[in-house]
């Protein structure tokens, strides 16, 4: 069936309005997009890392999930629903389970490229029959805006703040997505909520429903930790698609595919301008800093485009 | 008819697991825990047991999935020592807060650094604020049937809370004792079926766990725990009636040996205890009053039942096999001299911490404890308060 996002919205929401997450924030909507994926007969397990997701929608005595959720903590969404689909399986060994459950974990970046990452490496190794999905906001932003191993480099937040001698993060972006390919697992993804949502949703629904585990990388910006404006959010998206900073592809049984070429690559000041975050780079003594960071995303594209046999 | 063998604790333990047969064990490796899940392990290869073995990638993550799989309504399993159980610190907190009923054997050792592999108590004693039921055992069978009454304790309505089955490093995990097993079938009656009043697998009841709380409502759930803690001392004691009629063994929350008419004795734990239990022995030869109380339930704390169990003596020296830093005693000595305000005043209490790293307690070392008690019990004077035994100053 041809994607229809009218049609698709008519589903029953899985996760509720209500939540407390900022306006403008892509977060949200990575969640809903993924939920919406699944079929309205099966029943789902969610674990979530302790970040501004979990902070946000699971505060005693509320919930906006309707699927069974669970946070245990920060370092081991993974893990923990490693567990609960262990446990699924060997229920339905004793005829103890009832229907299809699908099993998702939600990670922020901090939890997944940084203190998650082995734990996410070790539920990806082991093969367990579940998708876990990293909204990728670049910094950790429930305890205030600091750096991870995804902040972009130059970034500025308040553990690589833009100073008079070092201009913001001075290390590039942990390449995540590309790690998890390493792993050979039968699905992996880098998407984002772009235009009308089609390239997460079918990602989302391929993870979902491909046997074994399977990883999405999904940028999700924060308005907060960016600076941009809140209405701004499928702008940026949009930018960091065009610019090639953030590329659509998928690797599906170790075949890269790429989902989206730009007709015209925009250079990527582009989408560095409208973020507060990039601001300090912009002045006449940094102009060497933006050629920088536009070589090496120009290098990563074409490594990712060689991979894709579309050099 | 019981079975009677010859097992190691590792191997009393395994086949207490395979016995039980639980949904999911999630294990890492950890001398000298590790033949657990090894000897574990073949049993799933053989199809003995239906249970998902996990082969986690750390002890963190060892919790973690014992967290996910018991919220989605597994009886769940593991095993570590030392540096694993550190290592899983953080989720211990989870797990009893969420009210899980994971049981875990851990088999003491010595904690880092130096790194020791060899067996003290300093692993279990640094989670002893953790939310855990603790069971101590001195030897094999006494490690074989807690962990068989842990599953009933953890998993009773009244309690719903984690347990850990603690048992020496090599001195009990690696030493072969003769070993009274119960049937399987009896075992899985004794235990029966566990049916979980909520799950993550209730598609028809879904629920959300591990939320965020704040302070309005945080101490309540705190206060919660804490309650079902007293109910454990209840239900502990119901368990250990059902299996004394099942195996004749009796359990309590502590072993008093030869203690009605004492006037010196000792606190102690695990397996230390067998070699003190000959020096008592001894004592008594020479007709000295000689007792000893081997503890066997450390969480919850028989608060008042230790204290009262310890008033008629003169003197007590309270042995931990774990040092605590605070230069005032360890662990143990401090929480039992605190029972001892209340219920038995008289007697004076000394502490004395031992066996750190595995530094073997000869029976002429216990008997110096005895002498010195005895000097205290002539004198009404206690000269030294904290003491190391068997250590070179
Ligand atoms: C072990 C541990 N260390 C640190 C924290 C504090 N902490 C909570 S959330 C968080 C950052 C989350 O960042 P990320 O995963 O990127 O999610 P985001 O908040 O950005 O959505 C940190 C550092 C914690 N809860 N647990
Ligand atoms: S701080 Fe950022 S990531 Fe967190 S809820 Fe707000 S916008 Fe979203
Ligand atoms: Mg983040």
């Amino acid at each position: 069936m041809a994607y229809n996002l009218k049609t698709l919205t008519e589903k029953e929401e899985r996760i509720t309005g209500g939540h407390r997450m900022c306006a403008g924030c892509g977060a949200p909507i990575v969640v809903r997009t993924v939920l919406r994926a699944l079929k309205p007969e099966d029943h789902a397990v969610i674990g979530v890392a302790t970040g501004c997701l979990e902070v946000s929608t699971c505060l005693y005595p509320y919930t906006a999930w309707k699927d069974s959720f669970i946070h245990s903590a920060f370092e081991n969404a993974a893990a923990t629903v490693s567990g609960a689909e262990a446990a699924y399986r060997a229920l339905a060994k004793v005829g103890k389970v009832k229907g299809t459950t699908k099993f998702i974990a939600f990670g922020g970046d901090g939890g997944t490229y940084d203190i998650g990452f082995q734990a996410l490496s070790g539920a990806m190794e082991r093969g367990h029959d579940m998708v876990y999905v990293c909204y990728d906001n670049e910094a950790y932003m429930n305890t205030g805006i600091q750096r991870s191993s995804s902040t972009p480099k130059y970034a500025d937040t308040t553990t690589s703040p833009a100073g008079s001698e070092i201009p913001g993060k001075v290390q590039f972006k942990k390449d995540l997505t590309m790690i998890m390919a390493a792993h050979n697992i039968p699905y992996v993804a880098q998407t984002a909520p772009f235009r009308n949502l089609k390239d997460l949703y079918e990602k989302a629904e391929k993870a979902l429903y491909t046997p074994g585990p399977a990883f999405l990388n999904v940028l999700a910006p924060c308005p907060r930790g960016w600076r941009y404006n809140t209405p701004q959010l499928m702008e940026i998206v949009r930018l960091a698609i065009e610019t090639c900073v953030w590329p659509l592809y998928e690797v599906i049984e170790g075949k890269f595919i790429l989902n989206y070429k730009p007709k015209n690559k925009l250079p990527v000041v582009e989408y560095l301008k409208p973020q507060g975050r990039f601001r300090h780079l912009f002045t006449k003594e940094n102009e060497g800093l933006l050629d920088e960071i536009q070589k090496e995303v120009d290098r990563r594209w074409n490594r990712l485009l060689e991979l894709c046999g579309e050099a | 008819m019981a079975i009677k063998d010859k097992l190691s604790g590792n191997e009393a333990i395994a086949v207490a697991m395979r016995q039980i047969d639980p949904d999911v064990v999630a294990a890492f490796p950890i001398t000298p825990s590790t033949e657990v899940p090894q000897y574990f392990s073949q049993f799933v290869a053989n199809g003995q047991v239906h249970t998902e073995f996990v082969a986690v990638e750390s002890e963190h993550s060892a919790m973690s999935a014992c967290i996910g799989a018991e919220a989605a309504g597994a009886r769940t399993m593991t095993a570590t020592s030392s540096q694993g159980l550190a290592l899983m610190w953080e989720m211990l907190y989870i797990a009893a807060s969420l009210r899980l009923p994971i049981v875990m054997s851990v088999i003491n050792r010595a904690l880092s650094g130096p790194i020791n592999i060899h067996n003290d108590h300093s692993d279990s004693m640094g989670a002893r604020d953790s939310g855990w039921i603790q069971l101590y055992c001195e030897n094999n069978q006494e490690a074989y049937d807690n962990l068989i009454q842990a599953i009933r304790i953890a998993e009773h309505k009244d309690v719903q809370l984690p347990v850990m089955v603690c048992y020496d490093g090599f001195i009990t995990s690696h030493a072969v004792e003769n070993i009274e097993l119960i049937e399987d079938e009896k075992v899985k009656e004794f235990i029966g079926e566990y049916k979980p009043q909520y799950s993550l697998l209730d598609r028809d009841n879904p629920i959300s766990m591990g939320p965020l709380d704040m302070p309005a409502f945080y101490f309540e759930h705190k206060r919660a725990q804490a309650e079902a803690m007293k109910n454990a001392k209840r239900v502990i004691l119901e368990v250990a009636q059902e299996f004394e009629k099942l195996t004749g063994r009796k359990y309590g929350y502590f072993e008093e040996y030869k203690m009605e008419d004492a006037e010196v004795g000792i606190v102690i734990m695990n397996s230390t205890a067998g070699t003190a239990k000959f020096v008592v022995n001894e004592l008594r030869k020479q007709g000295i009053k000689a007792g000893l109380i081997k503890l066997r339930v450390f969480r919850p704390f028989p608060f008042e039942e230790l204290g009262k169990a310890l008033s008629h003596l003169k003197a007590v020296a309270i042995m931990d096999k774990a040092e605590s830093f605070s230069t005032a005693g360890g662990p143990l000595f401090t929480e039992v001299r605190s029972a001892m305000f209340d219920y038995a005043k008289d007697t004076k209490a000394v502490s004395y911490i031992y066996g750190l790293g595995g530094r073997d307690v000869r029976p002429d070392e216990i008997m110096g404890v005895y002498k010195d008690l005895l000097e205290i019990a002539r004198t009404g004077q206690v000269k030294s308060t904290f003491n190391y035994l068997g250590v070179r100053e």
